[in-house]
Parts: C-alpha cells; structure tokens; sequence
C-alpha cells in the first residue's frame, strides 16, 4: 500500500501538469497535433493509475484540450470518478470538464445522479456551490426530476452564496421538468423579497426569463415588480424589470399609462447608457401598445436616443418610425450623417431608416445624398444595397414622392453607370414601369433610352461580366413601342443592329429584334411623306437585310425565329418598294395599338358571364394517361394570375402563343383590348451564343476603362437645382395670387403675417401632370373591398381633397393658437410651462414681437452647464415665419452685472453676436450662447435685443426685435439622482436651512404633483411612501436642495432645505407659480 | 439569457468558452468558427454589436483578446457590453493586471471565476467584492486539502 503511494507520487513528479501542456503545445507549433496524439496517449495512461490526483491532473488537462477542439468524450466515465473525489480541489476540476463535455446524450450522466446528491446537501458550501454550477451546464430532464426537490430545499439554504445560485438553477429546471413550476414558485416569488441582494436579482432574473416566455401568467406579479421598480437602486435589477415590463405592457395598457411616468424619469436621471436603453426600448413598446401617440414623450425620447450609440438608436428609432414617423423625420440630418460612418452594419440601418422618412419634399435631397455614397462606396455588397434602396425609396407607394420624373429617369440612367451591379434587371423594370405608366415622361425617356443604346459599348465593356446590360432590354424595348416620340429613329435603328449586339444574352437580343422591326415601321411611316426621297426607305430595308442575317443564326431560338421572320417580312417589303408600293400604313398596323397597364388586381374583377360554370369542364374530362396536360393547366393559371401586375415585360415575349389563343377565345368578350396580361418571364439566364458567323465578323472594341459621361445624358443634380428653382417660381407665382387675392379682399382684417410658414406637402406642384395608375380595368369590373384600402386609388380623389381641405383649415387654426399663446407670454412674462414640449425646455418664452410686419418667432432654452460652476448656456430656436429671406441676425444682450454673455475674445462688452446661420422663409434653426453667472441666488432678467436684414425680391429692411430673458433659479438646478442614505446624512448634518411652502386646492394625483416637480424643477424623486416623498436637486455650484413633499385633502406641503437659504426661497416661490398657473 | 461567451486571440485561437445551454459537439464548433471569422473580420472602431441567425452578438476587444458573447434577441446588448467588461475586471483583480497568457496557463481559474460570475447565462452577482470573497474562499479550501507537489515528496523521503 505505502508502496503505492510513493509509486503514484513519483509518477506525479515527472507527470506534465496543465501548465506543462499548454507550454508544451506552445512549443510545438509545426508539429501540434503530433504532439498532442503522444499528450492524449500519457493522459490514458494517467487515467488507468488508482492515484485520484493523477487522475484530476489528466482530467484538467483534458479539458484544456477539449478547448482546442479534440474529442474527450472517451474519458466522460473518468471524469465522473473525479467529480465524486471528496476533495474539493479534485471535485472543482471534475465539476468544470464535466460542465464542459458534458452534453444530453452523455450516458454516464446518470450515474452522476446520487453523487450530486451528496454534493448537494454536503456541509460545505463551496461543494454545493460546485455542484450547482456543473449541473446548470449539463442539467437533463432526469436530472431535473430526480433534483427538483433537492434544489427547492436549497433555495431556503442559510447562506445566501447557495440560494443564489439555487434560484438561478430552477430556471434550467423549469425548462427541463416543467412540472417542478408549480410547486416551486411560491418560493420563488417569495424570494423577490430576499434580504440579500444577490439572491433577490437572481429571483428577478429568473422570474423576467419566465414572464418572458409566457407573460399572461406573470401579470399578477406586476405591482410588486412597480414597487420593485421605484425602490431598487442596483441597475443590473432595474433592466430586467423594465424587460419584463416591456413584455407585460402589450397584455395589460393600463400599466403602460402607469409606467410611461417613472420610466420617462429615470430616462431623464439615469447615467448609465444600458438602463436608458432599455427604458427608452420599453416606452417604445409602451407607446405602440398604446398607439393613441404621445408625442410629448417621444419627444423626449429622441433626446435621449441622440445620445445612446449610434447602432442601438438606429434601431430603436426604426421602431419609433413604425408608429410615429414624423418624430424620426426631424433626424434626418442624424441619420445621413450615419451613412458616413465607417461601419457597414451602421450604414445598412441608417439606410433602412431613410425609406421611411423620404416624402416629396426631400426625396431629391435624400437621393442625391444617396448618389455620392454611391460613387465613394467600396464593396459590392453595399454598392448593390444602396442601389436597390434608392430605387425602393423612389418608387415607394406607386411613386408617391416623385414630383419630377424627368429626374427619376437621369436618375436611373445614372445608376446605369454602376460597374459589376447585379440589379441590371431591378433598373430596367423600373425605366419599363414608369416609361409606360408615365405618358407625360414617354418623350423625354425615349430619347434617354435612345443614348443609352447608342452608348451601349459602355454598359457591356466586359461582355457579360454584370447584370447592368438588362438595362438595354428596357431600352430598346421604349424606344421600339414608343417610337413616334424619337427624333432620329434611323440612327437608334442603326445602333440597335450593330453586330455587337450578338453578344447580349439572347433574350435581350430577342427584344431587340422585334423593336427593330417596331422601328423600321416608324422609319417607313417617316419618309413616306416625302416621296422624293425614296431612297431613305429603300436603304433602311437594305440595312435591315443586311444585319438580321446575324441574328438568324444566332443560337438562341426566340432570336433566331423572330428574326426568320421579320427577314422575310422585310424582303417582302422591299420587294413592294421597288414596285413602288406605299407599305408603310399596313406595316405600322402591325404594331398598332395603345399598350396600357394593367392594374394588379384587374383579373380579380372580371366577372364571371352568366351562365359560364369555370369549374365545369369544356372538353370531356381527359383519360388518366393526360396527366401531363392537366398538370400543365393550373400551372398555366398561376403563373398568369401572378404576373400580370408587372408591366415589365412587352407582350412581344410570348412565347406559349397556342395557349394564350386558347384562353383569349374563352376571355374574348371581356377583354379584347387587352392582349397583353400574359407575358413570359424573360429568362435572366447566359444562352449559349456562339453562333457560327459570329466569330468571324470583324468587332471593333472599344475599350474604355473610364466610363465617359454619356453625352447629352442631362445629370440628375441638374433636376435637383431645376426644381428648387421651380418650386421657388410656384411659390412666386402662389405669393403673387395670394396678394391679389388679399388686395380684392381689401384690407380689412390683420394682414396675416407667417403666410407661408414651412413648405407643407400639399404645396408642391408636380412639375408635369403626370397621370400614374391610370391602370385599366376591364369594363364591367365589380366593387370591391380592398380597392378602398389603396391610398393612391384615383378614384379616392376626391376624398383625399377633402382631406386636404380640413387639413388645411386646422392648420390656419393652430397658426391663431400659436399666436394667441404668443401674446399672453408676453405679457405675463412668466415661465412658460405650458408650452414645454421636450424634457429639456426649461422654459420657453417667445421673444415679444416688436411690429407686425416682423416675423421672427423664437423660444429659448436656458441650462446649466454641469461642468462649469458658472456657466448657463441658452439655446435659443429662430423660426423665420414670414415669406422673405431672413439674414444677418444679431443676437445682443445688455449684460448685468451678475449675468454676462460671453463674447468672442476682442469683441467690446455691447457687441453683439452674430448668429451664425441665415433663415429661408419657413426654416427654424437654433443657435446656442453661453452666460456666465456669477451668483445664482437670485433669478434674473436680461433685456436683448435680436437685429437682422430681412430681404425680399427687390428690396431688404433693417428691423429690430427687443426681448427679456428670464433666468429662472430652477434653471441652475441640475436634475442629479440621490440615494436615500446618502440622503440621510444630507440632513442629519445640519448645514442645511429650512423653509417650507404650503400650496392650497392642489388637486392633481400626488404622482402628477411630484412629476411636475421633478420636470419642471430639475428635482429627482429620493423616496416615496404613501403620500409623502423627498426629492433632490442640485444647483451648478453644488448646492444642495431636498425637500420633503406632503398632501392631504387637496393641501400640499413643502418642507424644504438648502445650505443657500436665498436660492431656496426663489426655488419655491417658482414651485408655486408652476402650481398657480396649472 | 446569455447563450455562450467566448474568448478567443486575435489570431482566432480559443482561449475560453462556456456554453450555457447544452450544444451538440459540431454545433459548437460551427459557432466558434463563425464568430472568430465574423469578429475578427471587424474593423476596429465599429459597432460592437452583431446580428447573428437569432441571435445579438456583443463582442469587445481587450488588448489581444476578444470577448464574445451570444445573446437571445430580446437581450440588452449594453448590459451585456458591461457584463464583459466586468468579467475583465474579476480577472483584472484575480490575476492583477491580467493578460492573455495568465488565462492560457491558468484556464481552470478564468472558468471558476466566470462560474461565480455568470450561472446558467444569467448574472448570479453582480457585486465585485462577493465573487472575488467567494473566489479567495473556494481557492483557500484547495489549499489547505491538497499539498502541494513538492511538499508530499519530502515527506515521503525524509532521509534525502
């Protein structure tokens, strides 16, 4: 025995421990796997020895190698010998490798059953405390049977170390054996009020994962989560209540109403980013189960985002975008801004964002920007996503925003340009869609697709390489169908025919052939007029015979026949013309014929002739050995009812020409006019092209590596500057209507000043009548339901007017509200906490205005810097309500001498700032200045004055607006959170003076009252119990400020300290004025 | 809940991993390999965020070594930022200004720590004080129930 012993600790010696392996591996590099074959080896050997020591050395470095990615499960059955060690230093090892190797299928884990057991109620902690951990990792269904009981005693354990972790653990049994719920969750819940706090966020925890998976049954918990709530003061806790809350809220509103309120508080007090966002992503859901809107809160929401790092604000703000669009739209800037990041997952939610936010306002603006990240961007990926974004953007809602489509249509061509895109096809079905939807573009698109075929060596520089020659498929196809609008259709006829062409995929090539022959019957129709030049049809014959050849061989079978075909047509005209035959009518009528789109749902509203049973059977019923045929039917159907919404593929297509006879009998009398509903996809796949004469046509390459700018291609940018410059002259041309107007009125009201406030939506005029979804229908087609669903079905027309009306009307009346609101500020002077509309407002106060011919509306924010003990920094919104353009504004304030405005280095102390942006009409921006203060005892007014030129067409004024800005004690105060011991000793140290304020017919809800306290007033809340509670506040110079807040029958009491007794009383002579006023 | 957290070199070798939901062998592979390729492909300076199948994925660089961990969707994807980095700081004081090659030769003592840390992927304590009490105690009894290598020799030869 002895001898063993000593055998065993000499074999220890010259064992590798784990240091020695991972050094040993470390040294290895060439040759590691060889090494660690001889390591496993050793370890087998050590494992066979009875030496427990020996053993758990081998088992530790067993799992550092399991880390590496070798396969251990051969030792499972050795790594149980050393969990069951009565060491603990042997247990720990065996309780970690078998955390890590251990999985379900493991079949050794049930004989670990009894030994963890033991472990389990062993004396010792850290035993259990092992036990517990190992088994969270490899807990099976029958462990968690046969443990549950176990486990629940050990929630009441004395240590708080093993009911922590014992908490924890029911969770992954729960999830295992879920029958131990039940039973379990007295206990559970009742550990919520544990005294530690450790074991009371490990019930949270546990309890947040569980409501989480099944809400409905955790709503009864939710008032002892709200106190929870108010009183913890341990973050990581607070989280996970608020998720649980997140999760409650959709089940019960109610308890969104009650949570918007401390949630919006400790968004405002809070400092750590984590819980802010998680508050601000439970208001979200909070405000969309609501979905009444808030738009209060969401204000001050987006305060709060704008801090939060960029990606996670991304996100939360597209959830926002989902309920209230407006409030995102004001980021715009933010969001652009995003798109110049370096990170490309920041970059792709940006641009998410972006799609919702366009409208016909800044869609152009949206685009260009969009454009140069086009042009800069590296990758394809991204390349290609900004590139469907774009389109996506534009053609939203049936082009909703689009109010130029000249633009859109450079646009697109300027997309052509992109090298190596896939989206060929995605361009090229949106040039079809608008060319053919848009009648008013069809000229100006004719002839941008003329160029484009003209240019075509440049989209297809690399035969084949990109999808981007798709485009040329929609090209040509405009210019075949739409050719009376081109002005040169010889030339384009020439370019569509040049023997490069050859190398196009075939259905592009088929396309191109069929608009060949669109194009010679323009020609023809051309020069028939002038007989003496003869000549010129004779020779586009000629061209005709001479290229299509080409084309007749080509390998591509649609190419080949329509070209077979449309040769011996031309042969046969040619034929005529040398007999002098006038062809071109009866060629034209070949291709005679409006072609109109088709709204999506049109073959829904067919109805059915009387009479006409679908389901019966028009021929007998065919034998079992047909069953190709009937399978060929439905399939037909479907493809039918899916594609007639797209009007991107020309009927010239059609390739199953039997079939759609077939059916077109059986449709005749409804639909004759409308031949094309079934178009054959065009197949985006590479045909096989080398045809036999291809090769030996000599092809002049021209090989450019820059793609030139296409001559004569107008760039979008210009369409962007063009429009302003129109919406400027339709404003010109309205103001002008407008003043008549007014003039015929006479002069008898107040002339209304701030005419044009912001360029609202209605006011942009499309730049042509553009008629979209003019989509036909068929005659008859009945009424139904879901068309009224369609926001831009024409024939809501007249509704939406309507709408615009009442819009408008509202409109004017908020403008008299604004105005009324105005005039009372200025004369009570007082802070205006009605009108705070964002958490930070401390107060807004719209500067008098002097004359009513000036039109400068602004409101001001005054803050405390945290930083500076002396600095108070107002930032102050300039609206330019008045139609001219508002320049060179001056911004002066009398400095008293408390109070100074800081001026730039060298400036004199009356000098005024100028503020550093100019204000188109309607535009609000908003400048920031910085006083100093010196003492902030007392409250303060500063008289200013605001000078600026305001410039109209002919003529520019000098005016002159004289305000006062009020700086209220409370807005030194800084909202700062205080803890309730910290908060003890405040005031048990006896350097604070009291005073105290009672307020009379207070009839708010407490939590109202100690809401407006806390917004108003920059207080935290400390505590509350029952009807009385004490907040804090701190000034910038680091005052304290507590009070002591009672209310009993409509009474409010205030008991408040500060170590400034002047501060104090200004503070709660402001507190009372805020109640006076409500 | 926190599904996995992993810590691997910039070179992409492993350093640690725990799994806190039971994870077939290869599965667990795929995932390694997906995040050290998806991770290290990062640029520095970009977000810490990822999304991944169903999952956040929050990662952090600290010196050589990347901290990467696998969330449910609904998680808080900061809170887990600041997990990380408190596990930085219990290794931080365990070790005393920890480095890579401290949890290479000592993985067994990284894992423990983590075990006092985090349980079942959720936070078991959030304090520092506790878990490193918790960690001193649990290594104290390995003390003194275990002698050390050199010390049993002597005993069993007391003549040399």
């Amino acid at each position: 025995m002895a001898l063993k012993i000593v055998k065993g600790s000499i074999d220890r010696m010259f064992d590798k421990n784990l240091q020695d392996l991972v050094r040993g591996i470390r040294n290895h590099k060439e040759d590691e796997a060889k090494y660690i074959s001889t390591c496993i080896d050793e370890i087998k050997q050590e494992l066979k020895q009875d030496n427990i020591a020996v053993k758990a050395n081998a088992v530790c470095k067993l799992t550092y190698l399991q880390m590496l990615g070798y396969d251990v499960s051969w030792a499972a059955f050795n790594i149980v010998e050393v969990m069951s060690s009565s060491k603990f230093t042997y247990k720990r090892i065996g309780y970690l490798a078998a955390s890590q190797c251990f999985h379900e299928s493991t079949d050794v884990i049930m004989l670990t059953t009894n030994q963890i057991r033991k472990d389990l109620s062993s004396p010792n902690q850290y035993d259990t405390g092992v036990a517990l951990t190992g088994l969270s990792c490899f807990v099976t269904p029958d462990l968690a049977r046969d443990l549950a009981n176990d486990i629940m005693t050990l929630m009441s354990h004395t240590k708080p170390y093993i009911r922590k972790k014992a908490v924890l653990i029911m969770y992954k049994v729960f999830l295992k054996y879920p029958e131990s719920l039940r039973p379990a969750f007295p206990r559970l819940k009742e550990k919520l009020e544990d005294p530690d706090p450790g074991v009371q966020s490990a019930a949270v925890n546990v309890i947040c994962e569980l409501a989480r998976r099944n809400p409905k049954n955790y709503l009864s918990l939710a008032p002892l989560f709200f106190k929870l709530m108010t009183s913890s003061t341990n973050n990581w806790v607070l989280i996970k209540i608020i998720k649980l809350f997140g999760a409650l809220t959709p089940l019960e509103p109610r308890l969104g109403k009650k949570l918007i309120e401390p949630l919006t508080n400790l968004i405002h007090s809070t400092s750590a980013m984590s819980l802010l966002y998680e508050c601000v992503n439970t208001v979200i859901a909070v405000l969309i189960s609501l979905s009444s809107g808030m738009p209060n809160h969401s204000a001050s929401i987006q305060v709060s985002l704008r801090s939060i790092q960029h990606y996670l604000g991304l996100l939360a703000m597209s959830k926002i975008l989902k309920t209230h669009p407006k409030s995102v739209q004001s980021h715009k800037d933010l969001i652009l801004q995003c798109l110049d990041d370096k990170d490309e997952s920041i970059r792709l939610r940006a641009l998410d964002l972006l799609y919702g936010m366009v409208s016909k306002k800044n869609l152009m603006e949206i685009v260009k920007k969009l454009m140069l990240h086009v042009d800069k961007a590296e990758g394809t990926t991204y390349r290609d996503e900004l590139l469907t974004k774009i389109i996506d953007i534009c053609s939203q809602s049936n082009y909703q925003y689009i109010t130029n489509f000249e633009w859109y249509i450079s646009i697109l061509v300027e997309l052509t340009r992109l090298e190596g895109t896939r989206h060929g096809h995605l361009i090229a079905s949106q040039m079809l869609d608008v060319a053919i939807r848009v009648k008013a573009i069809r000229a100006f698109a004719v002839a941008q697709m003329a160029t484009l075929l003209d240019n075509a060596h440049l989209l297809t520089g690399n035969t084949q390489r990109n999808g981007i020659c798709e485009v040329l498929y929609a090209a040509a196809w405009i210019c075949g169908e739409f050719s009376e609008h081109l002005e040169d259709p010889l030339s384009t006829l020439e370019a569509m025919l040049r023997p490069k062409v050859a190398t196009l995929p075939g259905h592009i090539q088929a396309v191109y052939v069929q608009n060949a022959a669109k194009l010679f019957a323009t020609v023809l129709r051309g020069q028939e007029g002038a007989p003496a030049d003869r000549t010129v049809a004779q020779e586009t014959s000629q061209l005709l015979i001479d290229r299509l050849p080409l084309f007749v061989q080509s390998a591509n079978l649609e190419v080949q026949e329509r070209a077979s075909c449309i040769l011996q047509l031309v042969k046969y005209i040619q034929k005529l013309q040398q007999k002098d035959v006038e062809v071109a009518e009866e060629v034209t009528a070949l291709f005679a014929g409006e072609l109109n789109p088709v709204a999506p749902k049109a073959q829904k509203k067919v109805p059915v002739p009387e009479g006409l049973d679908l389901d019966a059977w028009i021929n007998e019923p065919p034998s079992e050995s047909e069953s190709e045929d009937e399978g060929r039917k439905p399939k037909g159907k479907a493809v039918f009812a899916k594609e007639e919404s797209k009007h991107t593929k020309p009927r010239y297509t059609e390739v199953d020409e039997k079939e759609l006879a077939k059916r077109r009998e059986v449709r005749k009398a409804e639909q004759a006019n409308n031949p094309f509903y079934i178009k054959a996809s065009p197949s985006s796949q590479k045909v096989y092209q080398d045809g036999v004469g291809v090769e030996h046509i000599p092809v002049v390459q021209i090989d450019l590596s820059v793609p030139l700018k296409v001559p004569g291609m107008p760039m979008s940018d210009q369409y962007v500057k063009l429009e302003e410059e129109r919406r400027q002259k339709d404003k010109a041309d309205k103001k002008k209507k407008d003043k008549k107007k007014r003039r015929e009125k006479g002069e008898k009201g107040r002339r209304r000043k701030g005419d044009s406030g912001p360029e609202s939506e209605e006011d942009i005029t499309p730049a042509h009548m553009v008629d979209i979804t003019t989509e036909e229908m068929p005659e008859n087609a009945l009424p139904s339901d879901d068309d009224e669903k369609d926001p831009n079905d024409p024939h809501k027309k007249s509704s939406k007017h309507k709408k615009k009306k009442q819009k408008k009307e509202k409109e004017e009346k908020e403008k008299k509200k604004k105005k009324k609101h105005h005039h009372h500020h200025h004369h009570s002077d007082g802070a205006g906490d009605e009108s705070v509309q964002n958490g930070n407002v401390e107060e807004e106060e719209p500067l008098p205005v002097s004359n009513q011919s000036s039109s400068i509306y602004s409101m001001c924010d005054i803050q405390g810097n945290l930083q500076d003990g002396s600095q108070v920094v107002v930032s102050v919104i300039f609206e330019n309500k008045c139609d001219s353009f508002i320049k060179a504004m001056e911004f002066n304030v009398l400095d008293s001498l408390n109070s100074k405005l800081q001026r730039p280095e060298g400036a004199g102390p009356h000098d005024g700032l100028t503020v550093p942006f100019q204000l188109p009409p309607g535009i609000s921006n908003e400048a920031r200045f910085v006083f100093s203060v010196q003492s902030i005892v007392m409250p303060q007014k500063l008289k200013g004055t605001l000078t600026f030129i305001v410039k109209t067409d002919d003529s520019s004024t000098h005016e002159k607006l004289d305000f006062k800005l009020h700086f209220t004690c409370t807005s030194y105060l800084i909202t700062t959170p205080c803890y309730s011991d910290a908060y003890a000793k405040l005031l048990e140290s006896g350097d604070l003076k009291g005073s105290s304020l009672k307020l009379e017919g207070v009839s708010q809800p407490f939590h109202h009252l100690l809401a407006r306290i806390c917004f108003h007033h920059h207080f935290s809340v400390v505590e509350r119990i029952g009807s009385c509670a004490s907040m804090y506040s701190r000034s910038i110079q680091g005052h304290h400020v507590c009070l002591l807040v009672k209310t009993a029958d409509q009474t409010v009491s205030i008991d408040a300290k500060c170590d400034e007794p002047g501060l104090l009383g200004n503070v709660l002579d402001e507190i009372k004025l805020t109640f006076s006023q409500c | 809940m926190m599904r996995f957290l992993l810590l691997f070199s910039r070179q992409g070798k492993l350093r640690l991993q725990k799994w806190f939901t039971p994870i077939p062998e290869r599965e667990k592979k795929k995932i390694v390999r997906d995040m050290t390729t998806m991770v290290l492909a990062r640029k520095p300076r970009s977000c810490n965020f990822l999304h991944w199948k169903d999952l956040k994925i929050v990662y952090k660089r600290y010196a050589s070594l990347y901290f990467c961990c696998g969330l449910d969707a609904e998680e808080n994807e900061l809170i887990a930022l600041e997990m990380l980095h408190r596990y930085v700081e219990l290794l931080d004081k365990y070790f005393g200004n920890v480095c890579e090659l401290d949890i290479i030769f000592n993985f067994e003592k990284a894992y423990f720590i983590l075990d006092e840390f985090l349980l079942g992927g959720e936070i078991q304590e959030t304090s520092k004080q506790v878990v490193s009490r918790a960690i001193e105690a649990s290594d104290m009894l390995q003390e003194v129930r275990c002698c050390p290598v050199g010390t049993d020799l002597r005993s069993v030869f007391p003549s040399s």
